[in-house]
């Protein structure tokens, strides 16, 4: 069976590969891309991959990520690979790192927690588990599973 | 050594400071006793702030830096403060940081006094966040089990009534899993242990959830009785549905070990017939009084007065 994406290279910008299937419109929401959005954007959703199984595939062109936003990913997306394209070439790739510590990365599930409140300081996290994922709000102590993290990201 | 530092969480205590902080609040509790006039705080001042209602733990705090010869700041709640002016947290604390050698504070949020901590230079004491943690009411409670009972190692703890609200019980569980002792957890359905305690709780600890009190009544060593909370309901009619839950009268208490007792951290509503007080089982106020010396020789060890 012939095995090909179907989605064009890219001249200049950034390839978010390895994505788990069917989070890609997740990581859109992440990196703020919306309808008023000017980049060139290929999305491939449940793609064959030989190591996923299925997975999506996000490329845009002539966007770089901050370190916040790629934090955020590996949230979501811990196997993701990232991919820095110029010219064509692929000058630079790397897997995104789940942080053991998150600042300013997601906001406390927990509504009674003191960093909902409009206090001048961010959110911060300990990692606990990365499979299942599971981190720990270091001001309340609570803890926020996959779910949680997704919804308040 | 506890010198300079916050107390936020349980956590916050090592496993072997338990032991200075029993023999420090040992000695306080004589001196208490005998009279003596302490002069370890002379000229250190404490902030309190307790935006939520307290009787016993603000009473027990501010008794034990005057005690200590230290003299005491406060503001009562948030109605009469800078917070009704729209001040965060964090300024008011960076300000009374200014006015005061430590500083104790209850708050409605959970986290409030880690922020706190983060933007204070003087240590800073949780008296209570939200359905948080009460770590000084936990010290005090595993004073109390080893005052009365010698020793905390070996001990079957059946904690009832709101384990789901309850701060006291959060802490003092978190704390219990540093002890070998067994746990029976006792609550209607909807106030169970909340799933972000119980993840905390290593696995191998000795613990069982047990929907009949008089099933563990006859072995249990302390019986530790909690409030069924309404501030903390939302939905009154759930509250409704489950007040007056289990109620410990001298029929129950008959049916108890002799050398076991009965603790509570106060205020109690029904959960304890008043004719329970006179048993000698009955160590809830006598807990309570434990709060004054437990507490003078924290703030004692934090400012460096011990």
């Amino acid at each position: 069976m012939e095995r090909t994406l179907k989605i064009s290279k890219i001249k200049d910008g950034t390839v978010i590969d390895h994505i788990p299937a069917g989070k890609a419109l997740k990581v859109m929401t992440i990196l703020k891309m919306d309808d008023r959005t000017t980049n060139s954007v290929s999305i491939g959703i449940r793609v064959p991959s030989g190591k996923m199984g299925q997975k999506d595939v996000i490329k845009i062109e002539n966007r770089d990520l901050e370190k916040f936003e790629v934090d955020k990913i590996s949230l979501i997306a811990p196997e993701a690979s990232i991919s820095i394209v110029k010219d064509y070439e692929i000058t630079e790739k790397f897997s995104v790192e789940l942080p053991t510590r998150l600042i300013g990365t997601v906001k406390c599930h927990n509504t009674e927690c003191i960093t909902n409140l409009k206090e001048p300081v961010s959110s911060d996290f300990l990692l606990i588990s990365k499979k299942p994922i599971v981190i720990r709000c270091n001001f309340c102590e609570r803890n926020m599973n996959e779910k949680e993290i997704i919804s308040s990201l | 050594m506890l010198k300079n530092r916050s107390i936020v969480s349980i956590d916050d205590i090592g496993d072997n400071e338990l032991d200075d902080i029993f023999k420090a609040t040992d000695e306080m509790s004589n001196a208490l006793k005998q009279g003596k006039v302490l002069k370890l705080l002379d000229g250190m001042v404490m902030a309190t702030f307790f935006y939520e209602p307290s009787t016993r733990t603000r009473l027990s705090f501010e008794s034990a830096m005057h005690r200590l010869g230290g003299s005491v700041i406060s503001v009562s709640e948030a109605k009469s403060s800078s917070v009704s002016k729209g001040e965060t947290l964090a300024d008011t604390v960076r300000m009374a940081e200014g006015y005061a050698d430590i500083i104790v504070i209850r708050h409605p949020m959970e986290g409030a006094a880690k922020l706190a901590s983060r933007f204070s230079s003087k240590p800073i004491i949780n008296a209570g966040d939200g359905s948080g943690q009460h770590p000084t009411q936990t010290i005090l409670d595993l004073y109390t089990i080893k005052r009365e009972l010698g020793e905390i190692n070996g001990k079957e703890i059946t904690i009832v009534g709101d384990l789901r609200y309850g701060r006291t019980v959060h802490s003092l569980l978190l704390a219990l899993t540093k002890f070998d002792v067994s746990i029976n957890l006792v609550s209607p359905e909807i106030l169970k242990v909340p799933d972000h305690i119980l993840s905390r709780l290593p696995k191998g600890i000795k613990m069982k959830v047990a929907n009949d009190l008089d099933s563990v009544m006859e072995h249990t060593d302390v019986l530790y009785v909690t409030r069924i909370q309404k501030e903390r309901f939302s939905d009154q009619t759930e509250y409704q549905s489950v007040i007056g839950s289990y109620s410990i009268d001298m029929e129950a208490v008959s049916k108890m070990k002799e050398d076991s007792i009965i603790m509570h951290p106060l205020p109690r509503v029904d959960e304890i017939a008043p004719d329970v007080d006179s048993s000698p089982k009955a160590a809830y106020f006598r807990q309570a009084g434990n709060g004054v010396p437990v507490r003078m020789a924290l703030v004692s060890m934090i400012l460096g007065g011990k």
